[in-house]
C-alpha cells in the first residue's frame, strides 16, 4: 500500500500544484479583467470637462467634480478623526499595555468594531450624530461614522508596524535617560512610521470607497455647489455611481463607466502608494 | 524643566491609555444605541410576527426569517467560493510561486481588496447578472448566486492576506523537517503547513465570512431583494432579500420613532450580533490553539 | 473625540440649518425617487433664473420625503402618492400641518421585454401577475417562459400607486400583496435595466422613466374594454386607468422664496419641463 502511494504521489503532487496555480490565477485573472474592463469602457468619458466641471442636464453631462471633491473632504475628516486616535490607541498597545484580561477585551473590542456590517454603522451614524446629536445630514456626521469604522484598521496595522520595532531600540533609549514617552515618540514611533502610515493610507481607502455608512448620515443626490461647512451634505463617488447607475433614466453608459473609473483611481492610487510606502520601508530597514 | 516634562509626560501618557480604551468604549456604545433604538419592537411588535414569513413592512408584516435566510444563503454561497479559493491562492502565493511572483501578486490580490463594493454592484447588474441568466438558463439573474459571486470576489482578498501571512510564520523548520523525512512539498503543504498554520487561517475564513455577511451595496444591487424565505438548495439561484440590502433600501423612508423605524434598528442588532458571534467564536479557535501549540512546543 | 462631538453639538444646535423654513435662500428638496429628475431639472432651470436661490434635491422615496418633513428637515416634500392617515397623525403630533399640491400628473407603464408577443392586458390579469396566481407568459398568450415581477421598493411612492390600484383594483378592503417573489428594485432605472435584456420580465415605472427600447402593454380597464397606451392625451381625458397625481407637500402654507418656487413649478415655464421629461403637466 506504501509503495502504491511512494509511486504516485509525485504525479498527486504535479496534479496538486497545478490545480493550485489554476485556483490562483482564476482568482487573480478577475482582478485584472474588472480593473482593465472599466478602464477600457470608462476611458472615453476621461476630460479635464470630466474631472473639474459640474454636472447638468439632470447629470446626464457635464463633470462629477462635486463627487470628487465630496469624497476627499469625507476623506480628510475621516482621517482627522479617526488617525490620531487610532494611533495613540495602538501605542497604548504596543508600548503600554498589559497582558492582562483588560487589554483582551480591547482586543476583542477592535475585531468586533472590524466586523461591525457598513450599514450598521450607518444606522449607528445616524440615529447617534445625525438626529441624537443634531448634526443633521452632513459631512460631519459622515466623517464621524467612517471614522469610527476604519479605527480597528488603523488601529492593528498601527500596532503591529511597532511592534516590528526591536525591543532594543527601546531598551538603548531608555538606558540613555530618555523618558518612555521619548522614547516612543523620538525613536519607535520614527521607525514604525512607514508602516503605520501603510495602514493609514489603506483605512482611508477603505473609507472613501464605501457607500453605506454615508447614505443616511451625509450623501446627497445633487447639490448646485460645494459644500461650505462642515454641516453641510455633499456628493460624494461612491453615492453618486450608485445614484447614476440606478436612479436616473437615459443616463449615457459612458458617464457611468467614467465615474466608476474615477473612484477606481482614487481608491487604487491610494492603495499604490500605499504599498510603494511599504516596500521601500522594508528595503531601508536596518533591522 | 524636569518637572514640565513629567507632567506633559503625565498627561499624554493618560490620553494614550484613553485611546487604548476608546475601542470598548465605541463597541458599547453602538450595542447600547442599537439596543435602545430596537427594544421597542419587542413591545409593539408580537414575537411570533417577527418570526413569520412575511415582510412587508409598510402593511405591518415584520417577519424577519426570509431576511436572515436570505442573508445565510448569500454569505454561505460567498464562503463557499472564497474558502476554496481564498486558501488555494494563499497556498499558491506563499508555498508554490517563485518569488518574483509573490512580490506581485500579493498587491494585486490587496487590490481587489479595495475595490469599493458599489463599482462590483455596479458591473454585477451590467455585465454578470444578464451573463448569468444566459449562461445558467435562470428566469433572471438577479439571484442570491450572483451576490454571493461578487461577495466571494470582495472577500477573497481578507482570506487571502491573513492565510498567507499565517502561512509565511510557520517556521522553516517545519518544513525542511518533513522534507528531510522524505515528504513531497505537496505532501508537507497539506499535512504539516497547513494543520501548523491552522488557527490563522481559520481566522482568514472567518473575518472573510465576516465581511461577505456585512456586505451591503453589492447585494441590494444584484440579489434582486425579493423577502422569499430560502429553503431549498434552488434558494440560491432566485432572488433573495437580505437584511444589510433592508436596513439600507428602508432606513431612508422610516418616520423616527415608527415601528418600522424599531424594526430596522432590530435587524440591526441581530446583525451585530451575529458579527460578535463570528468574531467571539474565532478568537476563541485561536486562543486554544494557540494554548495547545505552546503545550506542545514547550 | 467624544468630547469634541460634544461641543459640536452644542453649536450644531444654534447653527442656522440650511433646511430650516426659515431660511430664505437655501431651499431643501426630498422624496419620490419618480419625481427627482424633473425635480432636478425645475432646481436647474429656477437657479438659473434666480441666481440667489440654491436648492438641493435628493430621491430616497415618497416615504424618505414625507418622513423628512415630519421631522421637520426638508422645505418640500415631493411624494407619488397621497399623504397616509397615519402620517398626517404623525405629523399633527409633532405641529406640523402638511399641506398638498399636485404639481404634475403621471402615467404608470407596464413595461415588457421589447422580443416579448404579449401586447394587451387587463388591469385584473396584470394585478393576478403580480399576485402570483399567473406565473407563465403561456398563460397570456405569450412563450412558455416564468414570469418574473419586477417592482419598485416598499418606501416608494409608485409602488404604494400600484399596490392600492392594480392590485387591489382600488378595493380599500383588499388585502391582497404582491408574490414574495417579486423583484423589489431599489430605483426605476434598475427595472428599466432588467426589463430591457431579460424577456421573462414584467415591470413597471413612470412615463417618464420608460426609454424606447422597451415595450409598453396597452392596458384595458375591464375585459373587454379598450386597450389603451399611456400619453399625455390618454391620461387627460382619463382613459388610461393607471394615472396618478403627483404632490409636493409643504408644512402649512409655503411664504418667502418657497412660495416662489412653488408658484414658477406651477407656470407653464415649469410645465413645458414636465412635458418634455415624458410626465403629464397640469393644466
Amino acid at each position: 500500500m506504501t509503495r502504491f502511494f511512494a509511486r504516485n504521489r509525485h504525479t498527486v503532487q504535479r496534479l496538486g500544484f497545478t490545480l493550485i496555480t489554476l485556483v490562483a490565477v482564476m482568482t487573480v485573472i478577475p482582478i485584472v479583467g474588472v480593473i482593465i474592463f472599466i478602464v477600457y469602457q470608462g476611458g472615453p468619458a476621461i476630460s479635464t470637462e470630466f474631472i473639474t466641471g459640474f454636472p447638468y442636464d439632470g447629470m446626464r453631462s457635464g463633470g462629477i467634480l462635486p463627487a470628487i471633491i465630496g469624497t476627499l473632504y469625507l476623506t480628510i475628516g475621516t482621517a482627522v478623526f479617526s488617525v490620531p486616535l487610532g494611533i495613540a490607541a495602538a501605542i497604548y498597545l504596543s508600548e503600554y499595555a498589559k497582558d492582562n484580561q483588560a487589554t483582551r477585551l480591547i482586543r476583542l473590542a477592535i475585531i468586533n468594531l472590524a466586523g461591525i456590517p457598513s450599514v450598521v454603522y450607518g444606522l449607528f451614524g445616524l440615529g447617534l450624530f445625525v438626529l441624537f446629536l443634531k448634526f443633521g445630514t452632513s459631512i460631519l456626521a459622515a466623517s464621524l461614522t467612517l471614522s469610527i469604522m476604519t479605527l480597528p484598521v488603523i488601529i492593528s496595522t498601527s500596532e503591529e508596524a511597532l511592534r516590528a520595532v526591536p525591543q532594543s531600540f527601546r531598551t538603548v533609549s531608555i538606558s540613555l535617560g530618555a523618558t518612555r514617552w521619548q522614547t516612543i515618540r523620538r525613536i519607535v514611533l520614527k521607525e514604525a512610521l512607514p508602516g503605520i502610515l501603510t495602514g493609514v493610507i489603506l483605512g482611508l481607502e477603505r473609507a472613501a470607497g464605501e457607500t453605506a455608512p454615508i447614505l443616511f448620515t451625509g450623501a446627497a443626490f445633487f447639490l448646485p455647489r460645494l459644500p461650505g461647512s462642515p454641516f453641510d451634505a455633499t456628493m460624494a463617488l461612491p453615492y453618486h455611481l450608485f445614484v447614476i447607475s440606478t436612479q436616473v433614466p437615459e443616463m449615457p453608459i459612458q458617464i457611468q463607466y467614467g465615474t466608476a473609473l474615477v473612484l477606481l483611481v482614487f481608491v487604487l492610487t491610494m492603495n499604490v502608494i500605499a504599498t510603494i510606502i511599504r516596500s521601500r520601508a522594508r528595503a531601508r530597514r536596518q533591522w | 524643566m524636569e518637572k514640565s516634562l513629567n507632567w506633559r509626560e503625565f498627561i499624554i501618557t493618560r490620553a494614550i491609555k484613553a485611546s487604548g480604551y476608546s475601542a470598548i468604549v465605541f463597541v458599547l456604545l453602538i450595542f447600547f444605541f442599537l439596543l435602545r433604538e430596537s427594544l421597542p419592537t419587542l413591545t409593539r411588535v408580537e414575537t411570533s410576527s417577527l418570526l413569520g414569513t412575511r415582510w412587508y413592512p409598510i402593511e405591518d408584516y415584520f417577519g424577519i426569517l426570509p431576511l436572515i435566510t436570505g442573508s445565510l444563503v448569500v454569505t454561505l454561497g460567498a464562503a463557499l467560493i472564497a474558502i476554496p479559493f481564498g486558501i488555494g491562492t494563499a497556498v499558491y502565493i506563499s508555498e508554490i510561486a517563485p518569488r518574483w511572483m509573490r512580490e506581485i501578486l500579493k498587491p494585486l490580490v490587496e487590490l481587489l481588496g479595495g475595490l469599493p463594493s458599489v463599482v462590483l454592484g455596479f458591473l454585477g447588474i451590467l455585465v454578470v447578472s444578464p451573463f448569468l441568466r444566459v449562461f445558467l438558463d435562470l428566469p433572471t439573474g438577479l439571484t442570491a448566486f450572483t451576490g454571493s459571486l461578487l461577495l466571494g470576489g470582495i472577500a477573497v482578498p481578507t482570506v487571502v492576506s491573513v492565510a498567507e501571512d499565517a502561512l509565511d510564520s510557520v517556521p522553516r523548520a517545519y518544513r525542511e523537517g518533513a522534507w528531510a523525512l522524505g515528504a513531497t512539498k505537496w505532501q508537507t503543504i497539506w499535512r504539516v503547513t497547513l494543520p501548523a498554520a491552522k488557527s490563522g487561517v481559520l481566522t482568514a475564513i472567518m473575518l472573510g465570512i465576516g465581511r461577505a455577511i456585512g456586505e451591503t451595496m453589492t447585494v441590494m444591487m444584484v440579489t434582486g431583494n425579493a423577502p422569499v424565505l430560502a429553503t431549498t438548495l434552488g434558494s440560491l439561484f432566485s432572488p433573495v432579500r437580505t437584511m444589510t440590502a433592508t436596513i439600507a433600501a428602508e432606513m431612508g423612508e422610516v418616520a423616527t420613532g415608527s415601528t418600522h423605524y424599531h424594526v430596522l434598528f432590530f435587524i440591526g442588532i441581530v446583525l451585530f450580533l451575529i458579527s460578535l458571534i463570528v468574531n467571539v467564536i474565532a478568537s476563541s479557535v485561536v486562543f486554544r490553539a494557540k494554548k495547545r501549540a505552546e503545550r506542545i512546543l514547550s | 473625540m467624544l468630547l469634541c462631538s460634544l461641543l459640536l453639538a452644542s453649536c450644531a444646535s444654534n447653527t442656522a440649518r440650511a433646511s430650516s423654513p426659515a431660511s430664505t435662500t437655501y431651499i431643501e428638496n426630498k422624496g419620490s425617487d419618480t419625481m427627482v429628475n424633473f425635480a432636478l431639472a425645475w432646481a436647474e432651470r429656477y437657479q438659473a433664473l434666480r441666481p440667489d436661490v440654491r436648492i438641493s434635491v435628493t430621491g430616497g422615496g415618497s416615504g424618505t420625503g414625507i418622513a423628512a418633513l415630519l421631522n421637520g428637515t426638508v422645505d418640500l416634500a415631493n411624494a407619488s402618492r397621497r399623504i397616509k392617515d397615519e402620517e398626517i397623525a404623525t405629523a399633527q403630533a409633532k405641529g406640523i400641518q402638511p399641506l398638498e399640491h399636485v404639481i404634475a400628473r403621471d402615467a404608470i407603464a407596464v413595461i415588457v421585454n421589447a422580443n416579448n408577443p404579449v401586447s394587451e392586458l387587463t388591469l385584473q390579469q396584470i394585478a393576478d401577475i403580480y399576485s402570483g396566481k399567473i406565473t407563465n407568459w403561456k398563460e397570456l398568450g405569450g412563450e412558455d417562459r416564468p414570469i418574473v415581477k419586477l417592482s419598485r421598493e416598499t418606501n416608494s411612492g409608485t409602488h404604494v400607486y400600484f399596490l392600492e390600484t392594480v392590485l387591489r383594483l382600488g378595493r380599500s378592503d383588499d388585502k391582497t400583496l404582491f408574490a414574495t417573489n417579486t423583484l423589489l428594485l431599489p430605483s426605476s432605472e434598475g427595472i428599466v435595466a432588467e426589463v430591457r435584456h431579460n424577456p421573462n420580465a414584467i415591470g413597471y415605472d413612470g412615463l417618464g422613466y420608460v426609454p424606447h427600447d422597451v415595450k409598453m402593454i396597452a392596458i384595458a380597464k375591464e375585459a373587454g374594454g379598450e386597450y389603451v397606451l399611456p400619453s399625455i392625451e390618454t391620461v387627460n381625458d382619463k382613459r388610461y386607468p393607471i394615472a396618478r397625481d403627483l404632490y409636493i407637500y409643504t408644512n402649512g402654507e409655503p411664504t418667502g422664496i418657497v412660495k416662489e418656487y412653488l408658484d414658477w413649478i406651477l407656470s407653464a415655464e415649469a410645465q413645458e419641463i414636465v412635458a418634455k421629461l415624458g410626465f403629464v403637466p397640469v393644466e
